[in-house]
């Protein structure tokens, strides 16, 4: 007898769509992650863009994801009840001369199969996006470009999951993976798990987990990419998703609405030895504000509320590899998942989901609910409703995050929800508390109490993002 | 829908202080809604001394200073609610607050003054570049942990910005047995008071590095270091100069930001430089019957002053409610603008009308440098009216100049006042 079915490893977007999507069936799934949340590595750091699908080439395993990927979000959204909205993206050439290299990108979208696209002039960009740079002579325009929360994605696919079944396991780091005859030994920092499948979907560390398990070894490049946000204010300077043709200047940055309305701006590409290596850098931010203004004019720098790195998971080839591998019968990797992966995390799963049923011969359940109520944001409702629903529960009337208008009632829905919010950052990726203009200055220590009171613990155990991360050190003169 | 002749938007100094002085002046409908639990706002996390020199001629505790005010509010009757957000104000001065008692609530006022204070500026604003652990806050928040909630946010503390939060904050964590290992500030100058730096860094040998700035945080988890360099004139880091320093805490006091979000949502014309309201000389906002005073209208370093302008913001209401609103009494709005030139980075008021103006006018301003023995010059148009020697002027210290309304009856044709900085 194995611990379970199929162990999953990492719960960012990625293992946590595969989740999701075997909690349809009579199977039994864990989530094996490091952090002490979900959405904790490179989902939690990266564009929130939900790409069209011109980029990748013709026939390859991300082009397909993308599309499909980006065909799944509408519904999915819809039934996890997250921020999705398709902006349309443009892609600007800002130099009569990379005019063949703008088609080029035209005919990939349109041997991919991108719906919509279009090749806009000048007068047309202009129109549609009117603070786009004056240099821009083309754009590549694609209505099925979007944008989606990347955070209440990952944590709406992860409760959805947990709601249908499956385990989670947090703070559990595997550290090795021995071969069984058939199937696999997880040791992680919490004892040893045997698990009949293995999905391995861990990030920046996929290449790790394959190498324990294979012959044919595989590398993963950590390539970071620095990000600055700026303030809602700033939400409106573009209304599409703002990329640029790589030129002479190299790669561009892009500039984009976000799906709570910021504005964010990045990112860089920029490759590291440390796969936990989220620090910016001066040179990294220099170089987002340094090339922003070359694609969009008139930004309002000094609305810059924080800054942030992602780190994408590069697989030397350029692929994303979603497979079983040959060697290791029963492990499949999602591996290599860096843009777009957000995009196409829906297909991902499904993917992996269909490939095990089919090697398993799993029978679906009859219980599956597949729609999730996100948490109810007071803010989006009607006066009335919103007054009663006051009355019923005064916490609703009791404001936490000044910038965010968030109450203490949705703070509150947070931690109790399934894989309830643990820590500040939890709170923050649900609820968006913190994640304003003051950061978090004002709700800090409130957002504190209600965590303390909660959990039942004192103040003091109260952490950032679990782990050593606590916010306070002791009480006053405790040292004197 | 509730009706009160004039909602005071914010319980701190300048809150309570335009209250009384509204009551003073004849209001009988007054209310004053309040976010937190209690009246008095950033005062009660302030416990150290030196607040009121100027208003009461005594040295008291932040606490202290705002229970001065607390208890006339109180002997006055004036009404307020607590742990109330406003989360709209119209132009037509319909407020809509939100409670958890009340729920969500609408209030329609004949005056609205405005008096939300600041927010400090978040790293994300300086592009600090690094980790993001946990250990870093802004210097008001710790400030917040410390003296209202008893914890100790940190052991081993750098400090970057030497405003007065900064500071004082400094002088705290040593008390509470911290080690503060050093203060840096960007600038050239401190952006604080000059008795702060004495009885805050000096006296405690906590060294201030000025024109220096952090340009790392280290630590994935809590803060476990960061690295300070030099800055050139033009603030950008000299490589070669960067020094660490281990530390679990970061503090960042760089600078205050009026809190706008409601006043710009109904409206009000904002001024970059303060990103406070424009006003004139009644500290009324482009919005008619709308008042600003205090650090929402623009950061202070004293609250005497605060509270001694939020007083003429309550009377100037009153007057209003009771002349404009509710006689129809219209004087002649022509104006007389107010530049800031040459070092002065600007004023408060912006525009002056001669009808509206009291006897005596306070125009407040900053400059934009450190300029020593100098003079701070008044224009009418063209003509030097006034020439004020100043051994020093520095950002740190708001200054001030007293106009006088025969002074400028004088000059009936005048179209600007301008205040320079020149060379004594």
């Amino acid at each position: 007898m194995y611990d379970y079915d199929v162990a999953i490893i990492g719960g960012g977007v990625s293992g946590c769509a595969v989740a999701r999507e075997l909690s349809r069936y009579k199977v039994n799934v864990c989530v094996f992650e490091k952090e002490e949340d979900v959405c904790c590595g490179t989902s939690k750091a990266n564009s929130g863009i939900v790409h069209a699908g011109y980029d990748a080439a013709e026939g390859s395993m991300k082009a397909k994801m993308n599309l499909r990927g980006n065909e799944l979000m509408e519904t999915l959204a819809e039934d996890l009840d997250i921020p999705f909205r398709r902006n349309g993206s443009l892609v600007l050439c800002l130099n009569e001369e990379d005019m063949p290299r703008l088609e080029e990108l035209y005919n990939r979208g349109i041997a991919n199969r991108v719906k919509g696209l279009q090749i806009l002039d000048r007068e047309e960009v202009l129109k549609k996006e009117p603070n786009v740079s004056e240099e821009v002579c083309a754009a590549l325009y694609a209505p099925t470009g979007g944008i989606v929360c990347p955070f209440e994605l990952n944590m709406a696919l992860a409760e959805n999951a947990n709601v249908n079944g499956v385990e989670f396991r947090f703070q559990t780091e595997v550290q090795d993976i021995r071969k069984l005859e058939e199937g696999y030994e997880l040791i992680t920092n919490h004892g040893i798990f045997t698990a009949r499948y293995v999905v391995n979907a861990a990030g920046v560390y996929a290449d790790r987990f394959h190498n324990m398990v294979s012959e044919r070894k595989i590398h993963i490049t950590a390539r970071r990419g620095d990000y600055c946000l700026l303030d809602k204010s700033a939400g409106n300077h573009v209304n599409s998703t703002i990329f640029t043709l790589p030129g002479k200047f190299g790669k561009g940055v892009l500039v984009a609405p976000t799906a709570h309305g910021n504005l964010i701006l990045g990112p860089t590409a920029i490759d590291i030895e440390d796969k936990e290596g989220t620090n910016t850098t001066r040179e990294g931010i220099d170089q987002v504000l340094g090339k922003v203004g070359m694609s969009v004019k008139n930004l309002p720098m000094r609305q810059v509320i924080t800054s942030f790195a992602g780190l994408r998971a590069h697989e030397d080839q350029d692929e994303f590899i979603i497979e079983e591998v040959e060697d290791a019968r029963g492990f499949i990797d999602c591996a290599g998942i860096e843009s777009p992966g957000l995009t196409s995390c829906p297909a991902v799963g499904e993917w992996i989901a269909d490939l095990l049923k089919e090697r398993m011969g799993l029978e679906e359940k009859v219980d599956f609910v597949a729609e999730r109520k996100g948490i109810l944001k007071p803010e989006d409702l009607p006066e009335e409703e919103r007054a009663a629903l006051i009355r019923e529960n005064p916490a609703y009337g009791n404001i936490i995050c000044r910038c965010e208008m968030i109450t203490e009632g949705e703070i509150v829905d947070a931690i109790r929800r399934p894989l309830g919010a643990r820590s500040l950052d939890g709170v923050k990726r649900r609820t968006r508390a913190g994640m304003g203009r003051c950061q978090a200055g004002f709700c800090l220590p409130r957002t504190m109490e209600i965590l303390a009171r909660e959990w039942n613990i004192d103040i003091s155990e109260v952490t950032k993002c679990g782990g050593n991360s606590r916010i306070v050190t002791g009480v006053n003169k405790d040292t004197l | 829908m509730k009706n009160y002749d004039i909602v005071i938007i914010g319980g701190g100094p300048a809150g309570l202080a335009a209250a009384v002085s509204a009551r003073e002046n004849g209001i009988d409908r007054i209310i004053i809604l309040e976010r937190d639990k209690e009246l008095g706002g950033i005062l009660n996390q302030c416990i150290h001394n030196g607040f009121g020199l100027h208003t009461f001629k005594e040295e008291l505790t932040g606490p202290e200073y705002a229970a001065r005010f607390i208890e006339q509010v109180v002997a006055h009757d004036i009404e307020y609610n607590l742990n109330t957000m406003v989360m709209d104000i119209s132009r037509e001065k319909i407020v809509t607050a939100m409670n958890r008692e009340e729920g969500l609530f609408k209030i329609q006022a004949k005056a609205v003054i405005l008096a939300m204070g600041c927010r400090e500026r978040p790293r994300g604003a300086l592009n600090i570049p690094g980790y993001r652990p946990a250990g870093i806050f802004s210097a008001g928040t710790a400030q917040r942990l410390v003296n209202m909630e008893g914890y100790l946010p940190g052991r081993e503390v750098v400090i970057l910005g030497s405003g007065d939060i900064g500071l004082i904050m400094a002088r705290r964590m040593t008390l509470e047995g911290a080690k503060v290992k050093v203060v840096a500030e960007l600038m050239p100058y401190s952006g604080g008071l000059k008795r702060n730096i004495v009885q805050c860094l000096d006296d405690y040998g906590i060294p201030l590095k000025l024109s220096h700035t952090v340009v790392d945080i280290k630590g994935k988890e809590r803060v476990e270091g960061v690295t300070l360099a030099k800055v050139d004139d033009k603030g950008k880091p000299i490589p070669g100069t960067e020094k660490y320093y281990s530390c679990d805490t970061l503090l960042l006091s760089v600078g205050l930001i009026p809190e706008n979000e409601l006043s710009g949502g109904m409206g009000v014309e904002l001024n970059p430089v303060t990103s406070g309201p424009r006003v004139n000389e009644s500290l009324e906002t482009n919005i008619e019957g709308v008042f600003a005073c205090g650090n929402v209208l623009h950061v202070h370093d004293l609250v005497d002053f605060v509270s001694e302008e939020a007083m003429t913001a309550g009377k100037n209401a009153a007057s209003y409610v009771q002349g404009r609103c509710e006689q129809g009494m219209i004087l002649s709005r022509e104006e007389i603008c107010i530049k800031a030139e040459s070092g002065v980075r600007y004023t408060v008021p912006e525009t002056i009308c001669p009808a509206y103006m009291d006897d005596k006018l306070k125009v407040r301003f900053r400059v934009g440098g450190v300029y020593k023995n100098c003079c701070v010059c008044v224009y009418f148009d063209d003509e030097n009216v006034s020439s004020r020697k100043k051994a020093v002027v520095a950002p740190g210290e708001m200054e001030e100049i007293i106009l006088t309304k025969a002074q400028i009856l004088e000059h009936p044709d005048m179209k600007t006042i301008t205040l320079k900085i020149e060379e004594a």
